[in-house]
């Protein structure tokens, strides 16, 4: 009898997952085996693993700002700039939007509500004219320059520069930080913060011993919706770097528009693989620190 | 005995609405007391005045005789066992145990000695690396209860602690908690809406309703003699009667004059007459002193739980013997079964079994305070 039951629960639990099944299978798996599979192969669809190669080995010449000329990786330094950058966005992100979080979580049901709305709000126009409203800010005839010129400060140069691409990075994924964070410590019992006050902690006590590192799932998903859009964004560096910037993003994107499709999948691949695996590790990592092991 | 936690005229409100008025209770050193009341008669918040998770208004908190109210949780030497635990989740139980240890920098050495014995004292040695969230409720307890007493708190605070359990095990836990009560010699303030509880564990009984203690007393003069309508009721049940003072020892309700053991009352003076159920003496009709009709009979186990129709007002009787709805009984009563209380604002509200049935008293059980 119970197991009819629940052979039947799993049927129809089979049959409601259906249309995610087939969504998952011909939305994210097939074009996935499809980034591979141009990845390794050529223009005529025979194996080869001169792509990835290519991305570890191409060189061209980097000229310093003193002058000098050297002969770097290229593809290599261009993924490590990326991921300078975007460290730099997340890192950013996350301490600006941990407290805020912490306050949100924190303020009255209504006011909670509004606040969240008020992060949201940017997310609802397009990405794209959010880049272009940075532009107008931050050019050097901008609003910021012309507002900073009225105190008699003189005229910032922000654009072009990596500090532009930064504040673009950090204004478009923002939200992804502070939403997860902000989830968790809504829910949190707030009956153990009581319990860690009657343990003996004040409250910077009460902050390191239970709040972070019951907040750490929500700081790692918030981490991980920062990173690796910022990682592998193109358009960002473009607009608000004045091309100056050649993220691994505006790679791919520019193989793919010369048609370099096989090349473009083996950086794309390879970009998956890393932040995969980095992924795993900072989860693995975590858990080992905070939970014991569990 | 040493006054340990003195309260003076609490008052408290929250949003306007009065929770607690003019509180004044002694807790002495190495006393179980508990605080006792139905859902939102204020006993959590005074708790919680003592750990020092809300403010009194008005009044004073002494601790050892000197003003607690401003020295916040962490600086109290009190601790807490919280509804439903509060276990840390991201620790393992040693760790949950060792918390308030690990905040004093206590050495490493001294925190294994320490966490080992008292998870031995709530007899979970051997379940020291377990994750918290594997644990069934009797054990999240027990771990609950270790993390509270590790610091060698002066008075432990204990809001509802068994509530979340079933029965058979709520009956252990009361055991044991008594018993660790009377080990470790610190006071215990116990929390609870259980009446059951609160007499079996009990030194002292503080009865809250609306937020006014309406009486504090041991478990036995809780029960003998309680001092108005509400506490009879709450406590066990009664049979709460009108009646008149005649004299000293002498009491008419039901019309017929009774012999009491009750004196100190004005002449004529309209007073609440309390009968215990089990009180009651069921003799044949022509013996009786006042006589009723039996209108419900419900079978209890070691008794007859039964309703009788005395002069329009519903008695209920609890009785060995074996009577038939319908059948007409005499009562009578023995002067040290009846006992007179005042008139107070809760007379008439309480005490008649008219509408009664054993269902709609579990469904009205107050469940907490939240």
């Amino acid at each position: 009898m119970r197991k009819t039951l629940q052979k039947q629960h799993s049927r129809t639990a089979g049959l409601a997952l259906a249309p995610y099944s087939v969504w998952s299978l011909l939305f994210i798996l097939v074009p996935l085996v499809f980034v591979a599979y141009y990845a390794f192969t050529d223009e005529n669809f025979r194996f080869t693993t001169e792509n990835i190669t290519r991305f570890f080995t191409a060189t061209s010449d980097l000229k310093g700002d003193d002058g000098t000329v050297r002969e770097v990786h290229t593809y290599i330094v261009i993924f490590m700039r990326s991921l300078k950058l975007a460290a730099i966005s997340t890192v950013i992100c996350l301490l600006l939007g941990y407290p805020m979080a912490y306050i949100i979580a924190r303020a009255k049901a209504r006011t909670q509500k509004t606040l969240v709305t008020l992060i949201m709000i940017p997310m609802w126009m397009n990405f794209l004219i959010r880049t272009y409203a940075w532009m107008t800010i931050l050019q050097d005839t901008g609003i910021l320059n012309s507002i900073t010129g009225v105190f008699g400060i003189k005229p910032l140069h922000i654009i072009g520069t990596e500090t532009a691409v930064i504040i673009g990075m950090v204004y478009d994924y923002f939200p992804y930080m502070i939403l997860p964070i902000y989830s968790i410590m809504a829910k949190m019992d707030l009956k153990l913060l009581e319990a860690a006050r009657d343990l003996g902690c004040n409250g910077f006590g009460v902050l390191r011993r239970v709040i972070f590192p019951l907040s750490l799932p929500g700081v790692i998903s918030g981490i991980t919706m920062v990173l690796i859009p910022s990682i592998s964004t193109f358009y960002i560096s473009q607009k608000l770097g004045n091309g100056k910037f050649f993220l691994i993003g505006d790679a791919i994107e520019g193989q793919y528009i010369a048609n370099n499709l096989h090349f473009a999948a083996a950086i794309a691949f390879i970009l998956m693989v890393i932040l995969l695996v980095a992924m795993g590790l900072v989860k693995y990592i975590t858990a080992k620190l905070v939970y014991g092991g569990e | 005995m040493k006054k340990i936690i003195e309260l003076k005229n609490i008052s408290k409100a929250f949003d306007g609405e009065q929770v607690l008025t003019n509180i004044s209770l002694d807790i002495h050193d190495n006393e179980f007391i508990t605080l006792l009341g139905p859902s939102g008669c204020g006993k959590t918040t005074l708790l919680r005045m003592i750990g020092g998770f809300e403010n009194p208004d008005e009044g004073d908190i002494l601790f050892l005789g000197e003003r607690l109210n401003d020295t916040p949780p962490h600086k109290r030497n009190i601790n807490t066992v919280f509804q439903k635990y509060a276990l840390f989740p991201h620790l393992n139980v040693f760790e949950n145990v060792a918390f308030a240890l690990r905040e004093r920098k206590v050495p490493k050495d001294e925190i294994k000695e320490k966490v080992t014995e008292m998870l031995n004292l709530v007899m979970l040695g051997s379940f020291a690396n377990r994750s918290v969230t594997s644990l069934s409720g009797g054990q999240q307890q027990r771990v609950a209860i270790a993390r509270a007493l590790i610091s060698h708190p002066k008075v432990l605070l204990l809001d509802e602690p068994l509530g979340a359990l079933d029965l058979k095990l709520r009956k252990d836990m009361q055991q044991e908690l008594k018993k660790i009560q009377q080990s470790t010699g610190i006071t215990f303030v116990f929390v609870t809406h259980d009446q059951e509880e609160a007499l079996s564990m009990s030194d002292t009984i503080v009865v809250l309703n609306e937020g006014r203690i309406q009486q504090i007393g041991t478990p036995a003069d809780i029960y003998n003699e309680p001092q108005n309508a509400f506490v009879a009721d709450f406590i066990g049940e009664s049979n709460i009667i009108d009646g008149i003072m005649l004299e000293n020892y002498k009491v008419k309700f039901s019309g017929h004059t009774f012999d009491c053991l009750d004196k100190g009352f004005a002449h004529g003076e309209p007073v609440d007459v309390v009968v215990r159920p089990e009180d009651v003496d069921i003799v044949p009709v022509e013996k009786g002193e006042i006589k009723g009709t039996v209108t419900q009979v419900t079978f209890m186990g070691v008794h007859n739980e039964i309703i009788v129709d005395i002069g329009g007002f519903k008695w209920m009787i609890q009785t060995t013997d074996s009577v038939n709805v319908g059948e007409n009984i005499g009562i009578t009563l023995e002067p040290d079964a009846i006992h007179i209380m005042k008139k107070s604002e809760y007379s008439g509200m309480y005490g008649d079994y008219s509408s009664y049935s054993n269902e709609l008293d579990e469904l009205s059980d107050p469940g907490g305070d939240e």
